[in-house]
């Protein structure tokens, strides 16, 4: 990856960081979900993907689906620099007047399809994929999970399937943040050896930094793993990165934040200063 | 065309949008995945996999054709029909087998006595219950070629009736007319619901009957039309009471601000006892003697013999 690409990266990662910060006031938002994925849906978008907002009805373009689905503002956040949505927009969220709310729906352009029940779009990217196979092209499905979201049977159900039909343009991401809503998932239901567990169930997986673009890259570039099976991406990210008065935090994965602890953690995004939070914690949703 | 095999092998070698799939359930559809090659998609006993997958089809422009045991399809797979399916609100074509009293000797676990009930609330959701293999022929291709999803309670029941009217979605079939009684009916009990309009004509009553065929959208007019021309009406189906027809009749009353004496025949907060078809419908008191009898004794001196 040449400097510049990279420092474009960084640069926009902060921009979409900023987004998220601004949608975890007034309503909130599942700030520490999204945060982890941030750099995550920053590379995908900046160049990876074959797909920008004149390209959104082209058949060829490939799939990102966000299966933990309460991700969605960094998402909002990436299309917003990216010029597919205007900034101001943002400011709706929540509102009854426009269809920014805490899960992805297809009222926004570029979003490609619902989520918010978790389980799901693995296996509604493997419809996407057989229809690619069916058509003979060659173009991509990304499903971001999260890690949590591996609990649920839907998951492994699809991956089952996905691997007796050697679905090789099928790739599963997973933001491996280490929570799930309340809790470490090691102290809850262990996931690890998680590679393992996605190799048993015939995928070829590779585990990277999902914070270091080159490392993303690498990774990424590498697709498809194998010829005749799903490839899984660990990307083992943090909660909340980027804001260290939030990183690790089981009790900041939703958040909703006092403005003005907003605008401090702003400054502290880019090591100005830090933040005290008083605002409620909300450890159940 | 004869046949369920047949007519969705014509219909997807017509179409190539067309998507065959199952969830390890091949009973009716053996012959066609060397016909249809990719486009038949097995995808082992994984209902809420074939479904979000349909989805995904159905978002790429394929109809999808999904085949399971109803209890399995829909009940297992529930979330992913209401979610993914249901929010979209794609094409995806449900088809149900075993439904009702069709379950006959499997037991509990399979009875899919609620399915009118979960798929009617979904919205945009269709609802279609055939009454035999004629009937069936006759209504799957409009319920397929339309742009709603669909859930059918599939029959390849032989013929019973004869005379099938063309299928229109949303419109009932009406068997007869009559003023002192009418049954309102669908899927595999018109057959012996037909045996209850007999024994009742013999006694002397007039008997309109109605095969439903289309629930969601139902045909609200013949409802009404039967309810201001006859004294009783008597919903008859292998479905809790709950949801079912009976409910139905009774929501397009209150919309019309009307009422009429209704008899309901139904599950009434119970599973069937299994066994043989025969043996359940004798049990559970739905052949067309228990039927008639049932209305007899309802219209007892009221209606002269």
């Amino acid at each position: 990856m040449t400097e510049s690409k990279h420092k474009e990266l960084k640069d926009r990662a902060f921009k979409v960081r900023e987004h998220i910060l601004r949608m975890s006031t007034d309503g909130g938002c599942f700030t520490g979900a999204s945060l982890s994925c941030a750099d995550l849906i920053v590379y995908l978008y900046s160049g990876f993907l074959n797909v920008n907002k004149d390209n959104l009805k082209d058949p060829a373009r490939d799939y990102l689906l966000l299966s933990k689905g309460h991700d969605v503002p960094a998402l909002y956040g990436t299309f917003v620099e990216l010029g597919w949505m205007d900034k101001d927009r943002l400011k709706n969220h929540l509102k009854s007047n426009d269809s920014i709310y805490w899960h992805p729906n297809r009222n926004i352009p570029g979003i490609e399809f619902h989520s918010g029940s978790l389980g799901h779009l693995p296996s509604v990217g493997l419809g996407i994929a057989m229809d690619n196979r069916l058509r003979g092209l060659n173009n991509r499905v990304v499903v971001i999970t999260g890690d949590g979201e591996l609990d649920e049977g839907s998951v492994w159900e699809t991956l089952h399937v996905a691997s007796a039909y050697k679905m090789n343009n099928l790739t599963i991401v997973v933001d491996r943040n280490h929570f799930q809503a309340n809790m470490k998932t090691e102290e809850l239901i262990p996931l690890e050896p998680l590679a393992d567990k996605f190799e048993a169930f015939g995928c070829a997986v590779q585990r990277v930094d999902g914070h270091d673009f080159e490392a993303l890259e690498n990774a990424f570039s590498a697709l498809p793993f194998h010829k005749e099976k799903p490839s899984v991406i660990i990307a083992d990210t943090v909660r909340g990165k980027g804001l260290p008065s939030i990183e690790a935090r089981a009790d900041r994965w939703f958040c909703n934040f006092k403005p003005e602890e907003v605008e401090s953690l702003l400054k502290e995004l880019y090591g100005e200063a830090e933040t005290t939070l008083t605002s409620e914690t909300l450890t159940v949703r | 065309m004869t046949t369920y095999q047949e007519l969705i092998k014509q219909t997807a070698l017509a179409d190539d949008r067309y998507i065959v799939m199952t969830a390890e359930n091949r009973a009716v559809i053996k012959e066609l995945p060397p016909v249809l090659g990719p486009r038949f998609i097995d995808t082992g006993i994984t209902e809420q996999t074939m479904i979000g997958m349909a989805a995904g089809l159905a978002l790429r422009g394929r109809i999808p054709v999904c085949h399971a045991l109803t209890t399995f399809l829909i009940y297992r797979a529930y979330e992913f029909v209401r979610t993914d399916v249901g929010i979209a609100h794609l094409p995806v074509k449900l088809s149900a087998w075993i439904a009702g009293f069709l379950s006959d000797g499997n037991g509990p676990t399979h009875q899919a006595i609620e399915d009118v009930a979960l798929m009617r609330t979904i919205p945009g959701m269709t609802v279609f219950c055939p009454s035999d293999n004629d009937d069936m022929l006759k209504m799957l291709p409009e319920i397929w070629a339309s742009p709603h999803p669909a859930y059918v309670r599939l029959n390849t029941r032989p013929d019973v009736y004869g005379k099938h009217t063309p299928f229109k979605t949303g419109v009932a079939e009406v068997i007869s007319e009559g003023a002192d009684v009418t049954i309102l009916t669908y899927g595999m009990l018109l057959e012996e619901t037909l045996k209850a309009v007999e024994i009742l004509k013999n006694k002397g009553l007039s008997v309109g009957l109605l095969n439903m065929r289309s629930l969601k959208p139902v045909d609200e007019q013949a409802i009404l039309k039967v309810a201001a021309n006859s004294k009783l009406l008597v919903t008859v189906e292998d479905h809790f009471l709950t949801g079912g027809l009976y409910s139905i009749v009774a929501e397009v009353f209150l919309k019309n601000r009307t009422t009429a004496d209704v008899l309901p025949m139904a599950l009434d907060e119970k599973w069937f006892k299994p066994g043989l078809l025969s043996e359940v419908l004798k049990y559970e008191g739905f052949t067309g003697e228990q039927i008639a009898e049932r209305i007899l004794k309802k219209v007892g001196a009221a209606i002269p013999a």
